[in-house]
């Protein structure tokens, strides 16, 4: 099994379209850490615009929240969105790849099992989509950290802002990277179960994309009859969950309490249902390719 | 002689499309089978359907005694393939490709020999090349190389010698009678080339529309000393009722529009050549044909063609 596992993250490796998503990702993150860094204080005036009527904010605070965590939270609410598209590549492409080259045949006609050959292949798209994860997270993380140094962090509510202290940020966001790695792993699998249908990946890659994009539009749509009907059951409505573990608790005066997570087990449920969702696509998949005649 | 495969009833329906059916064939150890058939006669669904990539809609494959698909890794860790055109990963080397596909075969392969599989195909010097810089004839020799590297008892070469030149052609010829004679390999070969597989095959299928035809020992089937002769003369018509009338009436299959046809032992030539001469016929041309190629016609094609000009 970690033989086949080399071998098939060896091709994933030396295939030059694989370094297409970390370019991507270096550029992004590149761009918004320079914008930032030469008109941060502007960005953040911009930011925080709704609530100086509401509260005194000197230019001391503005700097000070201008910091490498605020950036790397600014960085994966852009990112996430797109990372879909990225895990795409590399899953919709595993098996009809593998069948427009003709190399699925030759494959198949070595000894070894078909749901075996497909969890291989899923694990690969993992490992490939956890890599991409941590490229960014080196860089949108421990990049920004490094340029913009660190301080107490904010996120910005529609109720108000919240404050967490230095020391309480560093594992909110290995869990929110833990999280995303969960969600991109099940937009793997939606890939991966399309790629198993065609026999060009250019398919699966926009039928993936396609899917994300009316779930999220669905999810982020506000119509009553919507909210209890349909979206607690898309996965795109939970893969946003990660920002949970930057939403704290506060005490009765309003201080924020550190080392909390204002819902923890909203996060874990969402958290259930993306596993939910990744074993029904993979599963689905496996069933599927045991059954398919191979004609490539 | 032991049976390496043993295949009864087999069927395939692509929904209204019955490609394959009800086909039953036995493949010896030791052999060079050769399995003929028109495009579309079901060749292909047949040997996929051997390599497990297709499943049958009936019947039942053994392959060294056991089930195809109960066994299907003890079975296909045997079995070394080509189907159809052999396609690699194009950003890989030949070596990298070589390797990929040695290592998926279960069993660990030293780099020597990789590099001597390389180079019995020619390929030594384009290991470390990239195939997208291949010819069709070099992922041919790849193919080849990649089908034998794990050391299979049972071959199986659809089109082999797809893409190569007369070298290459005659290259794999001696390969795969190398491998037959010297190696007591078994090897399943699907061609059209009927005059390669004349050179090669000691046993053979025809299959037409997914039907069996024939099946035996080459020599049995086909004797290389019946021939069809082509005899063009000065009026054929002519020529077609005078020998009806005569003694070599039982020679005579059929007259075609541009000339009769005789079938005859190669013995009997010289004699009916005098009698011809004897009978003042005007022969312009006495043209035998006895191929692999002929025969397989008048079973296919050929065949309809035959009764049609018997009249």
């Amino acid at each position: 099994m970690w033989k086949l596992l080399k071998i098939e993250l060896f091709k994933i490796f030396k295939r030059p379209r694989t370094y297409i998503a970390f370019g991507a990702i270096a550029a992004i993150v590149f761009l918004i850490q320079v914008a930032l860094r030469f008109d941060g204080k502007a960005y953040i005036d911009l930011l925080l615009n709704n609530l100086k009527d509401s509260f005194e904010l000197s230019d001391e605070f503005k700097m000070r929240i201008l910091n490498g965590y605020l950036i790397c939270f600014l960085i994966l609410n852009t990112l996430l969105i797109q990372m879909p598209l990225l895990v795409a590549l590399i899953s919709g492409d595993a098996i009809a790849g593998e069948a427009n080259m003709g190399t699925l045949r030759l494959s198949m006609t070595k000894p070894v099992s078909r749901t075996q050959y497909m969890l291989i292949k899923f694990t690969a798209s993992v490992v490939y989509t956890l890599a991409l994860l941590l490229w960014m997270a080196a860089l949108a993380l421990f990049g920004s950290m490094l340029i913009f140094g660190t301080n107490d962090m904010v996120v910005l509510r529609s109720g108000g802002i919240e404050e967490m202290k230095s020391f309480d940020v560093l594992w909110r966001y290995f869990a929110a990277f833990g999280y995303a790695a969960v969600a991109l792993t099940t937009v793997s699998a939606l890939a991966f179960l399309l790629s198993v249908f065609a026999e060009n990946s250019i398919g699966p890659i926009i039928a993936t994309m396609s899917i994300v994009i009316v779930f999220t539009i669905l999810s982020e749509m506000n119509i009553p009859i919507y909210d209890q009907t349909i979206k607690p059951y898309l996965f795109t409505t939970h893969m946003v969950a990660w920002k949970g573990f930057f939403y704290v608790k506060a005490d009765a005066e309003g201080t924020t309490i550190n080392g909390s997570i204002e819902n923890l087990p909203a996060v874990m449920r969402s958290m259930g249902i993306l596993v939910l969702y990744t074993i029904g696509f993979l599963s689905t998949a496996i069933w599927v390719f045991r059954r398919k005649d191979i004609l490539s | 002689m032991n049976v390496i495969i043993q295949v009864k009833h087999l069927t395939k329906d692509f929904r209204e499309v019955k490609a394959v059916d009800d086909l039953s064939f036995t493949v010896n150890a030791g052999v060079v089978y050769g399995f003929l058939g028109q495009n579309g006669a079901g060749k292909s669904t047949t040997i996929r359907m051997l390599l497990t990539l297709i499943r049958p809609t009936s019947g039942e494959i053994e392959i060294f005694g056991m089930n195809l698909l109960k066994h299907r890794k003890d079975i296909l860790r045997q079995v070394g393939a080509i189907i159809e055109r052999p396609d690699f990963y194009k950003y890989l080397t030949a070596l990298e490709n070589l390797r990929i596909f040695g290592a998926m075969s279960g069993i660990r392969i030293p780099e020597k020999k990789l590099m001597d599989q390389l180079a019995m195909v020619g390929l030594a010097e384009r290991a470390n090349s990239k195939v997208k810089t291949f010819s069709q004839g070099m992922k041919q020799r790849l193919g080849i190389a990649t089908a034998l590297v794990h050391d299979p008892g049972l071959i199986i070469l659809d089109e082999p010698t797809n893409g190569l030149d007369p070298q290459g052609i005659a290259d794999v010829r001696n390969l795969i009678l190398l491998l037959s004679k010297e190696r007591g390999k078994t090897l399943l070969i699907s061609s059209h080339l009927l005059n390669e597989m004349e050179l090669i095959a000691n046993s053979m299928l025809i299959i037409d529309k997914g039907r069996k035809l024939v099946e035996g020992k080459v020599h049995e089937l086909f004797d290389p000393a019946e021939t069809i002769v082509e005899l063009k003369t000065t009026d054929d018509t002519a020529t077609y009722e005078k020998l009806q009338d005569s003694g070599l009436q039982k020679f005579v299959q059929g007259k075609r529009y541009d000339c009769v046809m005789l079938k005859l032992h190669r013995n009997d030539v010289p004699s009916v050549m005098k009698e011809l001469v004897q009978m003042n016929v005007g022969i312009i041309s006495f043209h035998s044909k006895h191929s692999l190629e002929d025969y397989f016609l008048s079973l296919t094609t050929g065949q309809t063609h035959v009764e049609a000009v018997k009249d």
